[in-house]
């Protein structure tokens, strides 16, 4: 009796090398600028090619600015990270989607949309939120630098096998309440380490109510809950969103041998799990966080909680330190906390249906007079969909900077960055010390809550609109 | 080439913090670099820029092993953290737990992560905190230990220890792997 992931490791294995440790191939390697250039040189040190040039792809996404354009990149060590990449992808034949292309994004946005992310692949990136593609039943990680080298040259990966967690999600979701606020109010419930070592499958009736965006935002977040992935099994959801992008299968004989295989990928009735965890989805509130990581969150009616009524000394001095950057006071009621800067992106929610909930939240309405808001879309061609559907206009009027596709201010390493102090509502995924800028105070939501927090000018709960 | 890790004796410094995030490790103005090198001279940039911080303390000064709290390590994938952490001198990390992606990436420069018993791992914090103490770690017998009667065994993954053990060249071995690589491939297109 298999697991959805023991199907997709047994279907990798190259050759055993250890107990519990394979060699693995891998279908798809996404490239980026910043993890990638030291492992170019390696290779060009060493004397090596890339194995599968057409297995990898590349792309500009986290240190480009998201301004206009037209004009050069303006900090010349992120210039010259940009130009690197697109020296290296010509040397080793890798194909990239650079800044001046219609297909540049988020790289964990790129691959969904282009139908390059299927069932039942290996999937790897020089990047955590790798995970993201595990929506599509994928098993797709985040590697290091030495990592992506090893790829490169060899299309393979040595790994320990991690163990099996479920995450059974049952019930359906209050109106107002959305994907965002499942994952959090998990990692809420099992910590930040509470998956580590371990697969995470989502499986239950909230999941598969989900749409194949909302998946990709519930395991775009399996590493904050410390998981080495997060996987979806496949349904008709998933074929649906596949069927005619243009890396996906065509033609229908291998269409349909496609989805013959892909159908396979899912877990036995009876497969065990080394670890169970259960969420009623009809008891998650939007969820906001209040201190300096994702499993630090709580329910948008509750209040900044009191450190002195927590369990352990370690957990104790954490939250005090976390409320003393964050620079709020125990038993502050969330809703209410004023804000200065709303970030509407990231891999985690910045496609178009993200984009969508947030518009019909602030359409006709203006961001409030202290606040500066920004909309980063996912991809050049998310951004260009929402433009057709007249998103951007409603983002405009309602006083959004429209921009252009990157990881932007979920990482600050553009010109995207909090001030010290700043208080920001953020659709992304990390609430670390200084994540989106030195002294930024980040509190992690979902794009409807994001939205609200804009026109109300502090937390807000979105159910109330 | 990586250095490899066999045993190493040297001065603890104590970071009693849980959930150490690779983002503290080097912050992201830091990983616009092209090169592997770097790096030590930024090591937990931003806390550094706190007199009292632990690492800024006269007697932390020359500490090779960093001893810390549970899920050391987690949030993104940025090898640089490892880098970091080896340029500035660290050659052991102990802690109850560490990230996934960390793991890999220490056994790949050379870093040895210990995992010990959150008890066990108290007691060193508490033992570093008090001034110049030192530890001993022996990778190939797997265990640290202190003039003071410490002693515990740990468990390293079998893999990681021998990259580390031999300094080994991780993609020349796997290029040995050819032909099951080849063959892998004829039987899947």
């Amino acid at each position: 009796m298999k697991t959805l992931f023991d199907r997709v490791w047994d279907a990798h294995v190259v050759r055993e090398l250890a107990d519990g440790v394979a060699l693995l191939y891998v279908d798809l390697h996404l490239v980026h600028e910043v993890t990638s250039p030291q492992a170019f040189a390696g290779l060009r040190r060493e004397g090596r090619k890339v194995r599968r040039p057409e297995r990898t792809l590349a792309t500009v996404d986290h240190s480009v600015p998201t301004g206009d354009r037209s004009l050069p990149i303006a900090d010349p060590v992120a210039a010259r990270q940009v130009d690197a990449l697109s020296t290296n992808v010509r040397e080793f034949g890798v194909e990239l989607f650079d800044l001046g292309s219609a297909g540049q994004g988020i790289v964990h946005v790129i691959g969904p949309e282009l139908g390059a992310t299927q069932p039942g692949m290996l999937i790897v990136c020089g990047d955590s939120h790798t995970a993201t593609h595990g929506a599509f039943g994928a098993f797709a990680l985040g590697i290091g630098t030495s990592e992506v080298e090893h790829v490169l040259a060899t299309q393979c990966l040595v790994l320990n096998k991690p163990r099996n967690l479920e995450a059974r999600i049952s019930g359906s979701l209050e109106s107002g309440v959305g994907a965002k606020d499942l994952i959090l109010a998990l990692i809420g419930k099992i910590g930040t380490a509470g998956a580590t070592g371990h697969v995470i499958e989502y499986t239950g009736d909230a999941i598969r109510a989900l749409s194949m965006e909302e998946r990709m935002t519930v395991c775009n977040m399996s590493i904050e809950a410390g998981a080495r992935a997060g996987m979806i099994a496949p349904d008709d959801v998933t074929f649906a969103y596949l069927e005619g992008r243009p890396r996906a299968p065509t033609g229908g004989a291998a269409w349909a041998a496609a989805l013959e295989r892909w159908q396979s990928f899912r877990s036995d009735p009876t497969a065990r799990y080394d670890t169970q965890v259960r969420l009623d989805a009809a008891t998650v509130g939007p969820q906001v966080t209040w201190g300096t990581t994702p499993g630090m969150v709580a329910d948008i009616t509750a209040r900044v909680p009191d450190p002195a009524q927590l369990a352990t000394d370690n957990e104790r001095r954490a939250a005090e330190r976390a409320l003393e950057y964050m620079g709020l006071v125990p038993g502050t009621p969330l809703a209410g906390i004023p804000i200065d800067r709303v970030f509407l992106g990231s891999c985690t929610n910045a496609r178009i249906e993200d984009l969508r909930v947030a518009a019909n939240v602030v359409r006709g309405r203006h961001v409030a007079s202290r606040v500066r808001a920004m909309v980063v879309p996912g991809s050049q061609r998310v951004k260009a969909q929402a433009e057709r559907e007249g998103l951007d206009r409603v983002f405009r009027e309602a006083g959004f900077e429209w921009r252009n596709a990157g990881c932007s201010m979920c990482i600050g390493m553009n010109p995207d960055v909090l001030g010290a102090g700043e208080r920001c509502a953020a659709t992304s995924n990390r609430n670390f010390e200084g994540r989106q800028g030195r002294g930024g105070r980040t509190h992690l939501m979902s794009p409807a809550m994001a939205a609200a927090a804009a026109i109300e000018g502090c937390l807000v709960d979105v159910r109330g609109w | 080439m990586v250095t490899p890790f066999v045993r190493h004796r040297g001065k603890a410094v104590a970071l009693p913090r849980r959930d150490v995030d690779t983002d503290q490790i080097i912050p992201k103005q830091f990983l616009k670099g092209v090169e592997r090198t770097g790096f030590g001279p930024s090591l937990f940039y931003d806390w550094r820029a706190d007199p009292d911080f632990e690492l800024n303390r006269p007697e932390a000064q020359g500490a090779t092993i960093l001893v810390t709290g549970p899920n050391f390590g987690c949030g993104s994938s940025r090898e640089h953290a490892v880098w970091a952490l080896a340029e500035y001198g660290f050659r052991a990390i102990v802690a109850p737990s560490f990230a996934d992606i960390f793991l890999s990436n220490c056994y790949r420069n050379g870093l040895l992560p210990v995992q010990l018993p959150a008890a066990d791992v108290e007691t060193l914090l508490q033992r570093a905190a008090s001034g110049s103490y030192e530890i001993a770690v022996d990778l190939e017998r797997c265990v640290l230990s202190d003039d003071r009667g410490f002693s515990a065994r740990f468990t390293a993954d079998a893999y990681g220890r021998e990259l580390l053990l031999h300094g080994l060249d991780e993609i020349g071995r796997t290029l040995l792997e050819e032909p099951s690589i080849a063959a892998y491939e004829r039987s899947h297109t």
